[in-house]
């Protein structure tokens, strides 16, 4: 068992997926000689020489339009959207063609696609390098959101993600890539599609959470813990289709449900689990569930105090904990 | 800020009171002492005033309730005051994040809204959350409070802080007369109606217990179980007193507008009388007895429904006009269900007018915690004798009611001769005024 970082447990992944399958290539922009603005793609093209590893030009549907084409050809493409700002114009490419091929041809064709898209802020982006984008993708049947939050969860994900026959918008937080390190194991294994994660038992209330914000609850679960109230954090880890059976299981054990997120509140993920949770186990309720996410203002303020006051950090997410517990 | 508004001691012997109509709702803006509701207690329908000024927050007694003097009625948001540092800039952002905290507070400050999953555990163990003290905020019971109960880790407990505040706010309460300071109230053991098996015939009519009637079964059963009654009774020659008043009563309707009857006659014998015999105007204080200065009379006026003891205060200050226009007031207002706790407050002796409905003998109840009651029957033409003739004479019984712990026949019957003869010298050269 290794310690690694968000990124390298994505680099690892697609390095041992394209070893295992020779299907699989990779296209975006400056992925292969640079090895990626963020370097997630290093060594692969190298490794794997420019026919598996393809750099594109700066146009995001043609990079997801490619992808189709070659995965209804057979391959597994991992297509790159640099930025998860950029993707759209590569909307109708997921929305219209990627999710409804298997539909639309009744079982004929199917799209074995990855879309990865780095998410999210924190990291003095601004407007266009900020923004969290699942809550639009979050309705489309057809297509799987995932966003894992830890090293461990991203190989198995992306790996799971890779051997999907259908396609998959994998999303990756952007400040998680060197911020978040954690134990990946040598061998090969995946994490299922579909499946939520409780990162951490407690008593007391449940934070459901994913990506950078459950980081935060994590620790601010620690302080919460020094208050004498023990929380319950369930990592979604795949936004579309939600795991409906765990979700509901968490909210059950405390009747206290605080839902956070990174994108803006209003119409974020975190109303679809509220409204879930309030559907399946209203009688197990011991509090209004409660949501916390940005305020309903465009992601990314360039100034820095004003991002800082946008982004959540570990103290909002304490101060919401708390008064749930105390309720 | 919010302030609690409890039910106020509208009068002697007043422990509970029935909202009767809430004159304001949630939301509305109330000066100090606006009426905020109107209360039916121990025979009075009074207004409630508020005693902040500020904004309805909740209403918590309901209309028909009746809940027990100082128990709280509704909340008052304070306005708040005037800080007198200038807001600093650190503490507008914070109203930014805890916009929610003040909403989620507000909304469930009661202690008797429970959450879904608090009231499904209470339904499948059984447990009655009225006597569970919740840890949540404001007291909320929490669902970990009843796992808790259920897992044995805790009992379940009377909210003894809730009803201790109760307490302490009712015995805060400023006494409205001295008699409750003075005398230490004995429990009125009411016996069990509900325990009384009663066997409904056809046709039968059931009347629930109105606030007031409820009130005078209780006072009576009180004076009845407490006092030992003794009783007396006199007859009056009041010939004289019928003359005079049928000659002066047409010119004093015309001159003062309202009717000249027999009892302000009467009652201005009384008073005189209880100057005279100073120990009827007392009463029994278990282990003394209290001789009242001030003469309070109270006067029994009936409507259909109900008995009202309003009382004419330093009846002994008053003229028989005074007295008149007095008595009629507090019938007016009787009749219109306007006396107010002030006007039933303070008695120190009974007169009851039972003539005025044929009633030629009655015995009384003595209107607790007073030491007799005096009636007036009805004055009936009848042959008496009179200097062994026998002539037609206005005659009328005068009956006394009183408690032998506090007085003698002897003493009383003085004192009923002594009124006897005062009544029966009411003639040409009485005066009104």
């Amino acid at each position: 068992m290794a310690v690694i970082s968000y990124i390298e447990a994505i680099n690892q992944a697609l390095r041992e997926e394209m070893d295992r399958d020779q299907k699989v290539f990779i296209l975006g922009e400056d992925v292969g000689l640079k090895g990626g603005v963020f370097k997630t793609t290093e060594g692969l093209y190298d490794r794997f020489g420019s026919e598996r590893v393809l750099d594109t030009p700066l146009a995001e549907s043609a990079i997801v339009g490619v992808g189709i084409g070659a995965a209804a050809y057979g391959f597994k493409p991992v297509a790159e959207i640099q930025f998860a700002d950029f993707i759209m114009p590569a909307v109708n490419q997921i929305v219209s063609e990627a999710a409804k091929m298997r539909y639309r041809s009744n079982g004929d064709w199917n799209c074995p696609m990855v879309v990865r898209a780095p998410y999210g802020g924190g990291v003095h982006g601004g407007p266009y390098h900020s923004q969290c984008i699942e809550a639009m993708f979050c309705n489309v049947p057809g297509l799987k959101v995932v966003a894992p939050s830890t090293p461990y969860d991203m190989k198995g994900l992306l790996k799971s993600s890779i051997r999907d026959d259908d396609p998959v918008l994998f999303l990756e937080h952007k400040r998680c890539y060197r911020l978040i390190k954690g134990d990946v194991p040598e061998k090969d294994y995946i994490v299922p599609i579909g499946k939520a994660d409780v990162k951490r038992e407690g008593e007391d209330i449940t934070v459901i959470s994913f990506g950078l914000t459950l980081h935060f609850a994590l620790q601010a679960a620690e302080r919460l813990a020094k208050d004498g109230y023990s929380a319950h954090i369930l990592d979604l880890r795949t936004l579309y289709p939600l795991d409906k059976e765990a979700i509901l299981e968490a909210a059950r054990k405390t009747g206290k449900v605080l839902i956070v997120h990174e994108d803006n509140k209003e119409g974020g993920i975190g109303g679809e689990v509220a409204a879930m949770i309030a559907e399946e186990c209203l009688f197990e309720l011991d509090a209004p569930i409660k949501r916390l996410g940005a305020p309903d203002v465009p992601a990314g303020p360039f100034n820095g105090v004003m991002e800082k006051f946008y982004m959540l950090n570990p103290d909002k997410i304490y101060e919401a904990m708390r008064e749930l517990a105390d309720f | 800020m919010a302030e609690n508004v409890n039910m106020p001691q509208l009068g002697e012997s007043v422990t509970e009171g029935t909202v009767s109509k809430w004159l304001v709702t949630v939301g509305d803006t109330v000066k100090k002492y606006d009426p905020i509701c109107e209360v039916t207690t121990d025979k009075v329908n009074a207004d409630v005033p508020s005693s902040f000024s500020g904004t309805i927050t909740e209403i918590i007694a309901e209309e028909g309730e009746t809940i027990p003097v100082g128990a709280l009625m509704c909340k008052i948001a304070i306005e708040a005051e005037e800080s007198p540092m200038p807001s600093t800039v650190e503490s507008s952002p914070v109203s930014l994040h805890t916009g929610g905290t003040a909403e989620m507070k507000q909304e469930h400050g009661a202690k008797q809204r429970y959450s879904p999953s608090v009231l499904k555990m209470a339904q499948e163990h059984n447990l009655d959350l009225t006597k569970i003290t919740g840890t949540g905020m404001d007291g909320r019971i929490t669902r970990r409070d009843l796992l808790k109960i259920v897992d044995g880790k805790r009992t379940g407990k009377v909210a003894d802080t809730f009803n201790m505040k109760v307490e302490t706010q009712a015995a805060s309460l400023p006494r409205v007369n001295e008699e409750n300071l003075a005398v230490p109230k004995q429990k009125v053991s009411t016996p069990d109606s509900s325990a009384v098996s009663v066997r409904l015939n056809h046709g039968d009519q059931v009347i629930p217990l109105t606030a007031v009637r409820k009130t005078i079964a209780n006072r009576m059963v009180q004076s009845k179980h407490e006092t030992p009654h003794a009783w007396l009774m006199m007859e009056c020659d009041v010939t004289g007193l019928v003359h005079y008043r049928s000659k002066v009563k047409d010119d004093f309707k015309e001159k003062e507008g309202f009717t000249l009857t027999y009892l302000p006659f009467f009652i201005k014998s009384a008073v005189e009388t209880l100057k005279e015999f100073p120990k009827l105007n007392s009463q029994w204080a278990d282990d003394k007895i209290i001789v009242r200065k001030g003469i309070h009379l109270s006067v029994a006026v009936a409507t259909e429904e109900a008995l009202y003891v309003p009382v004419i205060k330093d009846a002994d200050q008053k003229s028989i006009f005074g007295l008149a226009k007095a008595v009629d007031e507090l019938a007016k207002k009787t009749r219109e269900g306007k006396l107010t706790p002030h006007d039933m407050t303070g008695g120190t002796f009974t007169v009851n007018n039972t003539g005025s409905f044929g009633s030629v003998l009655s015995a009384p109840i003595i209107n607790h915690p007073q030491a007799a009651i005096l009636t007036m029957e009805a004055i009936v033409k009848r042959p008496v004798v009179i200097d062994n003739m026998i002539a037609i004479r206005d005659t009328m019984n005068i009956c006394l009611s009183f408690d032998h712990r506090v007085l003698d026949g002897l003493v009383c019957g003085k004192f009923l001769k002594s009124l006897k003869k005062k009544i029966e010298s009411y003639g040409y050269n009485t005066t009104l005024y």
